[in-house]
């Protein structure tokens, strides 16, 4: 049975300015010890999948479906289970490490504090446990460091104890968000080094929720790709990196420059991301997509394997997207300007920012608003 | 070859005073860029790599009066853009002008498009009809893919692409021979990505323009770029053309750098090895002797620590000691050192 | 194909088509506050007390001047509020017009209050406008000196200035004027300071526009959103501390009057069994204080910049 089981989930924001399907039915499932990339743009719905997963969703936000961990349906279940599970077997980290972490407090206080609750330690070993988990995440000096405040260390650092805090209590599942995105690149890949090697030393699943199709090459096992709020395309990186399936998948893939080749124009998706306050009726990406056919805007394809643990969502045939037959030449510059929206449907930015890039949950309620 | 720009010497630094001090006791010096050389010939993209902190925005906003600056920035016409009077410098505002990182806070949310467009151009040529200065703003709007009619719409009712067009229209409108852009596109969408570097790629082939393109992505620096600039604390490492820089990198800063990139190819990730730094950035306040990168550096010696190496080299620069790519052996001391 | 075709279509008319008009950060504003429906309220209290203060005159079948002989000397018991008499308020302790007494001391209110307000938003926006965007030395040297005007005893100098100088509209106006805009200035400062270091700021500077036009064009437009809910804040502030003073006597002068003054001559014979003295003004005072808390919070909510 796998570690984490997602069916049909969902994630609604209510907004001032309407609904806004933040998710719509993704059916996930990650196995013991895999490692799973989520890639999306902002707005695409990876950070409030990954929100409800915790359920750390804000406050005007509803999920329904079903999220089964380790036997126990957790989508929605009562806080004291949600809260046990959150802190002994799934953990998540963030872009901001301060989110998780308390400027007030010294870290040996922040990290003990975890282990006297949920393993009932003394502080003193509690302490002790601490210093060896931030030797594990090769903090220097860790036993020194360790009564020092958050904000003395730097961001690297920083992000190392966030991580060190996450495993604490020897997690099944970490949940990382944009962990690299805001550093720089030399210490983006120390600590992706560091995760990899901390997943294999504890043998725990990993969510990788990012941007970067790069990060992903480089650390993950599966992916999904996410658009438009629902995964379009899912498989082993190997493959869906070689030979893209999706046309959005393609378009990414096309879109990067890439520094160890010579690339002649980068082939961009023209237009815009689809507003999730007022969803197409059909693929999210027709618009912008190069194999459309006049289906596509009506009916929103379903996710349907195709070969061996991969699947996508699309209506142009598998043959064309691989040969690259294009059915429609599209402008670079979109027809459609953004801001070409008729007054009465026009969404004020607080709508969008609520299932997009998403605040942080540590401060629900304040999307609500 | 002519030169549009020669830059000797470009220093900036900022008085930083210590908390608790006496407001007269003499700040310490923050230097952000620290001696910096470089030539930009017509025509040509610059391309300004390096970590956060590096000093690669500070001399953008140096290099167009943002902010002070000592050493000399000569222009194609032999005047030393710093030691103009302000005044003077008006002149050349307009043949410099800049883009910048966020497309929205870039952009006066109280303003029409049209307004924002056209401000540059109401600044330096007063002398415009209202309907003249209208018409350019919608040649400029279409010429970066924007909808002319959309004149008067606000910066919130477009997309972080489309605001980042409006940038450039406005920073095109005066008809500039060089853009500063700092980067651009880091805080757009990688599908979006690509459209605002096409463009930016398109319209200087078009108008014959010169960039100074900053961005910590390497990859998309190594894209738009004829010639690349490694910066570290305020110094310049290495500068070369794009492909000797990318294809033979020397310095060991530049060949850490360019293994830390991820490459979106599983079988390219699974094969490569990545040149460990040691320790942190050191504080600009008080940057390490003779070299600013020895502290890290997997090949530093004594004589590091005592001589500050001189920018050698000719097109392919390397301020280096001991230049040349890594050996395994040292890739893997390097590794060791990073572990314990 | 077909799809492709309309949409170049009107891409074609679009381009042609008239510009099309923008839906400024204000009018989004607008729309949130009028959606807002306690500041509805308090908005309908505030026209519903203007348009008193304004025609209130005409109703009235007494000037607020004359004695109404009839029931002087015996206030507690004619003196009531009636519609028989002409005194729909009542009248005071010396028989005259509590309605028109309230109509004036509501139109001498509101506008110590509005021209208050006003002074400050004026002095205090331009004055903190040039300290933050000027900074440096120039900023040291303005912000302290609100410093130290902050720091006199603001009420102990106006109560001195009245004393001195004798009690007169002017010199009330410029007593509360002289202190209003310090806080306000203080407020622009560090908003100001803030909007510095952003990215269209650094535009404009970059392009060689001068400081001048950078405040008027960029910075003050950004910052009317917080100056106008700290100016709903500030009139109801200012109309009490007129009340203050005029409570102690130090306010308007005879036969003007104040809300202040006729809650302090209402207050004085409370005990006499005139109670609609006290009652009327005090009304008139707190449901204007209410409405424009009420305006101010609903202001704050459809302009802060956090929600868009």
């Amino acid at each position: 049975m796998a570690l984490l089981d997602i069916t049909n989930l969902s994630v609604r924001f209510r907004t001032n300015d309407g609904e806004v399907r933040a998710v719509s039915d993704v059916s996930l499932s990650v196995e013991q010890g895999e490692t799973l990339g989520i890639v999306g743009e902002s707005g695409s719905g990876k950070s409030q999948l990954s929100f409800a997963i915790m359920g750390l969703l804000a406050r005007n936000g509803a999920a329904s479906g079903s999220v089964r961990f380790d036997g126990d349906e957790i989508l929605n279940a009562k806080p004291k289970l949600i809260n046990r599970i959150r802190a002994e077997k799934m953990a998540m980290i963030f872009q901001d490490p301060m989110t998780s972490l308390n400027p007030y407090m010294r870290v040996a206080d922040q990290m003990a504090e975890v282990l006297t609750l949920h393993k009932g330690m003394s502080k003193r070993e509690a302490v002790a446990e601490s210093v060896r988990m931030l030797d594990a995440v090769r903090i220097p000096d860790a036993k020194g460091r360790i009564r020092l405040y958050p904000h003395e260390f730097s961001g690297g650092m920083r992000q190392r104890v966030m991580i060190a805090m996450a495993l604490l209590c020897r997690p099944k599942l970490l949940i990382a968000d944009e962990p690299t995105t805001a550093l720089d690149v030399t210490v983006q890949a120390q600590i992706m080094q560091l995760l990899s090697d901390l997943r294999r030393d504890f043998g725990m699943a990993m969510i990788l929720i990012t941007h970067d199709l790069g990060v992903v090459a480089g650390s993950c096992e599966r992916v999904a790709v996410m658009y438009g709020g629902r995964i379009r395309e899912t498989g082993r990186v190997g493959p869906i990196f070689a030979e893209p399936a999706l046309p959005y998948t393609q378009g990414l893939l096309d879109a990067i420059p890439r520094v160890d080749q010579e690339d002649e124009e980068l082939r961009a998706i023209p237009g815009q991301p689809p507003n999730m306050s007022r969803p197409p009726a059909g693929c999210a990406f027709e618009p912008r997509c190069p194999y459309r056919r006049p289906v596509c805007a009506e009916i929103d394809p379903p996710l349907e394997d195709f070969a061996p643990g991969r699947a996508r969502a699309c209506h142009a045939p598998l043959a064309d997207v691989l040969a690259r037959r294009i059915t429609a030449e599209l402008p670079e510059v979109d027809p459609i300007a953004a801001g070409d929206i008729p007054e009465a449907e026009a969404i004020p930015r607080a709508a969008v920012a609520g299932a997009g890039v998403a605040g942080t949950p540590s401060a629900p309620g304040k999307e609500a608003e | 070859m002519s030169t549009l720009l020669n830059v000797t010497d470009l220093r900036v630094s900022f008085p930083i005073r210590r908390p608790g001090a006496m407001p007269w006791a003499k700040p310490d010096q923050l230097r952000a860029v620290n001696g910096v050389d470089f030539t930009l010939r017509p025509g040509e993209t610059l391309g300004v790599v390096g970590e956060s902190g590096c000093g690669k925005s500070t001399l953008a906003r140096a290099l167009i009066g943002l902010v002070p600056a000592t050493g000399k920035a000569e222009w194609i016409d032999g005047k030393d853009l710093l030691a103009l009077s302000p005044a003077k410098m008006m002149a050349y505002r307009s043949d410099i002008q800049m883009v910048f990182q966020d497309p929205l806070a870039s952009l006066n949310p109280r303003m029409t498009v049209g307004q924002i467009i056209a401000e540059p151009l109401t600044t330096h040529r007063p002398n415009l009809s209202r309907a003249e200065v209208k018409d350019r703003v919608k040649a400029m709007m279409e010429k970066v893919g924007l909808l002319p009619n959309q004149i008067n719409r606000y910066p919130h009712e477009f997309s972080g692409g489309q605001c980042q067009r409006i940038g450039i229209a406005r920073a095109l409108i005066v008809e500039p021979r060089l853009i500063i852009c700092d980067e651009p596109v880091s805080a757009l969408d990688v599908s979006i990505q690509a459209q605002v570097i096409n463009l930016l790629i398109r319209l200087q082939k078009d108008l014959g323009l010169s960039l100074i393109f900053i961005a910590h992505d390497l990859s998309v620096v190594k894209h738009i770029s004829d010639r690349v600039m490694v910066l570290y604390l305020g110094k310049v490492m290495e500068i070369a053309s794009s492909s000797d820089l990318y294809g033979n990198p020397q310095h060991p800063y530049t060949q850490a750098l360019l293994s830390a990139v991820p490459v979106p190819d599983p079988t390219i990730e699974a094969g490569k090895t990545i040149v460990p730094l040691k320790g942190d950035l050191p504080s600009p306040m008080n940057p390490p002797s003779g070299c600013v990168f020895r502290t890290r550096c997997p090949r530093a010696e004594a004589r590091c620590a005592a001589e500050v190496p001189a920018l050698l080299g000719g097109d392919h620069g390397v301020a280096c000691h001991f230049p040349g790519p890594l050996t395994e052996a040292e890739i893997a001391r390097a590794r060791r050192t990073e572990a314990a | 194909m077909v799809i492709d075709q309309t949409k170049m279509q009107s891409l074609s008319a679009r381009l042609v088509q008239d510009e099309v008009k923008g839906r400024s950060p204000w009018a989004d504003a607008r729309k949130r506050f009028f959606r807002n429906k306690a500041a509805m309220f308090g908005l309908t209290i505030l026209v519903l007390v203007t348009l008193f203060a304004a025609l209130g005159g005409q109703f009235a079948a007494w000037s607020g001047e004359e004695l109404d002989f009839s029931v002087m000397g015996r206030v507690a018991e004619l003196g009531a509020p009636s519609l028989a008499n002409g005194h729909y308020f009542g009248t005071d302790n010396l028989g005259r017009d509590l309605f028109a007494r309230v109509v004036q001391g509501t139109q001498i209110s509101l506008m110590v209050g509005i021209v208050g307000a006003a002074i400050a938003v004026i002095v205090g926006t331009l004055y903190g406008a040039t300290a933050g965007y000027v900074g440096g030395r120039t900023d040291q040297i303005m912000m302290r000196a609100v410093d130290i005007l902050m720091s006199i005893p603001y009420m102990f100098v106006l109560i001195l200035l009245l004393v001195m100088f004798g009690r007169s509209m002017s010199m009330l106006f410029l007593g509360i004027g002289l202190i209003s805009w310090l806080d306000m200035s203080r407020i622009v400062r560090g908003q100001t300071l803030s909007l510095k270091n952003r990215e269209f700021i650094e535009a404009a500077r970059a392009t060689g526009v001068s400081s001048f036009r950078i405040i008027i064009r960029h910075i003050v437009p950004n910052l009317l959103g917080v100056v106008a809910v700290y100016a709903t804040l500030l009139v109801p502030l200012m109309i009490l501390t007129e009340s203050f003073i005029s409570f102690l006597g130090l306010g308007v002068q005879e036969p003007l009057t104040s809300w202040g003054a006729l809650i302090s001559e209402g207050a004085g014979t409370m005990n006499y069994g005139t109670l609609w003295q006290l009652a009327f003004p005090l009304f008139f005072f707190v449901i204007t204080l209410f409405g424009f808390f009420f305006v101010g919070d609903g202001l704050r909510d459809a302009l802060d910049p956090k929600e868009r």
